[in-house]
């Protein structure tokens, strides 16, 4: 399993053919307290980049994009009603979509941790 | 003294910098026969005496709503302003207010938006109002730009008794939406072919009541239908002193209310300015998705009462082009105007002052109606209705005109070339036994 960054500060964890997207730490810390998102449908499909969510807090809305391509297999319904996981565990219980990968090659081009950390300090 | 804003070298020196020899170089691109050669043929500078006297003979030609028997309406109604509204919105704490992003130094303002936006809930029987918006009209395509959004869906089905201007700011509002817009024809005595056009692919459903005939409509069983099939009910109205008497949006299963508050608080006003009232249901969605501004009510920090905007992530100074509304101006000072004379009149005084409408307008109709060839055409009305005259209604209105009455508007002048019979009369409070009188005087005389 490996986890990758996009330079929008989105997080990719990949599982076989499928990846769960959320924002990072950094990105949520930014925002301050979260008090809404919108997610997709289940079912639709994304290119990469696409805008794909979008999230609010008391200060900002800011969009999500897809980090990669593929098809929403499953978004995170416990947001609705408690977006402040966002938070407390962006990267965990505050995941925002699982996609369907399309094209597992557009992994290669997104940063690792240690290339991320740097692309934020 | 001259004020010199730039000295000739200061200009020199511009146009060289940017490679240009004279200022008319800067014009080359309009064609010459567009161009002005030498200055304009103004008269001579006068006195301020002599400016005010000719600017004042200028004005008599003008025949001003309050100096005649005035039964215009379609829109904008002549209702009495206490002069208590215009003291009070004059003062300076009121009158300087901008927009109130600050709550540290707008706390006054805030409360009344605040204020506003309970009576406008109140109102039209809804659960949530915005702190206003520019005019009836736009917030009538904010209305279907919202539906959209929150319907994910993109049609909305007119009623063709929406006032036509409603529906030509409808349709420039959603042009370049990619929003479909369709309307039925003008029916006179219901909401005849509006059903049929509501479909699964159908946003929203925009009805006007009292439409712009003057007609009321009930819309429990269009509501139902719209709801089967996932549509919206937008309800409008242009005459916010009807939900005084009438049946509101609210209680009809509308799920939107918008219109015009001109008629509480603010004056005639040559046109504008002039306040839209922006009302829906307290669903999720709808509050995510709802124009405009919205003032709340909170605690500061030593837990005392206090107002400030929020939902703030909605709107274009943080949203910029994803915002639910990029109209930025709403109407602060008319909102204002219409919550102080709506808190004079109270909620029996609102009633009253309904109740003496609708009694003044029955009045003129059966006045106007028993004339030889009139016919009444709307058989439900609050203070507006409609006429079929035995002539072409602009003509009449241009003869009630020499006779001292300015008797109402031509359908026609609404809808170009149709309905040149009709003509649509309003009665306010403001009118007298005596301007009705002279209203049917001066009509049976021009028949």
């Amino acid at each position: 399993m490996s986890v990758k960054f996009t330079k929008d500060h989105e997080w990719v964890k990949v599982e076989g053919d499928e990846a769960t997207v959320g924002i990072t730490a950094y990105a949520a810390e930014q925002l301050g307290d979260v008090v809404f998102v919108e997610l997709p449908e289940v079912g639709a499909s994304f290119g990469q980049g696409d805008e794909m969510a979008v999230v609010e807090s008391v200060k900002a809305a800011s969009e999500v994009y897809a980090p990669v391509s593929g098809e929403v297999t499953a978004v995170n319904g416990d947001l609705e009603g408690e977006p402040q996981k966002v938070n407390e565990s962006p990267d965990g219980a505050g995941w925002f979509v699982k996609l369907k990968l399309s094209d597992k090659s557009q992994l290669d081009a997104l940063m690792d941790e240690a290339a991320y950390k740097a692309h934020i300090s | 003294m001259r004020y010199l804003p730039l000295t000739p070298e200061d200009r020199q020196a511009m146009l060289s910098k940017i490679g240009v020899t004279s200022i008319d170089a800067l014009f080359t691109d309009v064609p010459e026969a567009a161009r002005l050669d030498g200055p304009v043929d103004l008269p001579a500078h006068q006195t301020e005496l002599q400016v005010e006297r000719a600017l004042s003979k200028m004005a008599a030609e003008n025949t001003p709503a309050s100096s005649v028997p005035f039964f215009v309406g379609a829109g904008a109604y002549k209702h009495h302003v206490p002069a208590t509204v215009d003291h009070l919105i004059q003062r300076s704490e009121f009158l300087t207010a901008y927009t109130p992003y600050q709550p540290e130094i707008s706390q006054g303002t805030l409360q009344t938006l605040f204020e506003f936006q309970t009576q406008v809930a109140l109102l039209t029987g809804m659960d949530v109002a915005n702190a206003s918006m520019y005019d009836g009209s736009t917030a009538c395509g904010e209305a279907v730009l919202m539906a959209a959004r929150v319907t994910k869906r993109k049609k909305a089905v007119l009623a063709g008794s929406l006032h036509p201007h409603y529906a030509a700011t409808t349709r420039t509002t959603a042009k370049y939406m990619d929003i479909d817009i369709v309307s039925s024809a003008p029916d006179l005595s219901g909401l005849a072919g509006i059903a049929e056009l509501i479909d699964d692919e159908t946003a929203c459903v925009v009805i006007q009541t009292p439409d712009v005939f003057g007609r009321l409509h009930d819309l429990t069983d269009i509501a139902e239908k719209a709801h089967q099939h996932g549509a919206l009910v937008i309800s409008v109205f242009t005459e916010p002193v009807s939900l005084g008497l009438v049946k509101s949006p609210g209680e009809m299963g509308a799920d939107i209310a918008v219109g015009e508050g001109q008629g509480i608080g603010v004056g005639l006003n040559f046109g504008g300015p002039y306040v839209g009232l922006f009302a829906c249901k307290n669903d999720r969605n709808f509050i995510r998705n709802l124009p405009g501004r919205l003032a709340g009510e909170t605690v500061d920090a030593d837990g005392r009462r206090g107002y400030v905007l929020t939902l703030s992530t909605r709107e274009q100074h943080i949203r910029r082009d994803k915002a639910t509304s990029n109209i930025c101006t709403n109407s602060g000072l008319c909102a204002l105007a219409f919550t102080i004379h709506m808190t004079l009149l109270g909620e029996k005084g609102l009633t009253r002052l309904a109740r003496i409408n609708h009694e003044t307008a029955c009045d003129l109709a059966d006045r106007l109606s028993s004339i030889d060839g009139v016919e009444l055409v709307t058989d439900s009305f609050f203070n507006e209705f409609a006429l079929r005259l035995p002539k072409p209604a602009a003509g009449v209105l241009d003869a009630l005109v020499e006779k001292g009455v300015l008797g109402g508007i031509a359908a026609s002048r609404l809808y170009p070339g149709e309905l040149e019979d009709i003509l649509i009369v309003a009665a306010t409070e403001t009118n007298s036994d005596d301007d009705l009188a002279a209203f049917e005087t001066a009509l049976r005389e021009v028949l």
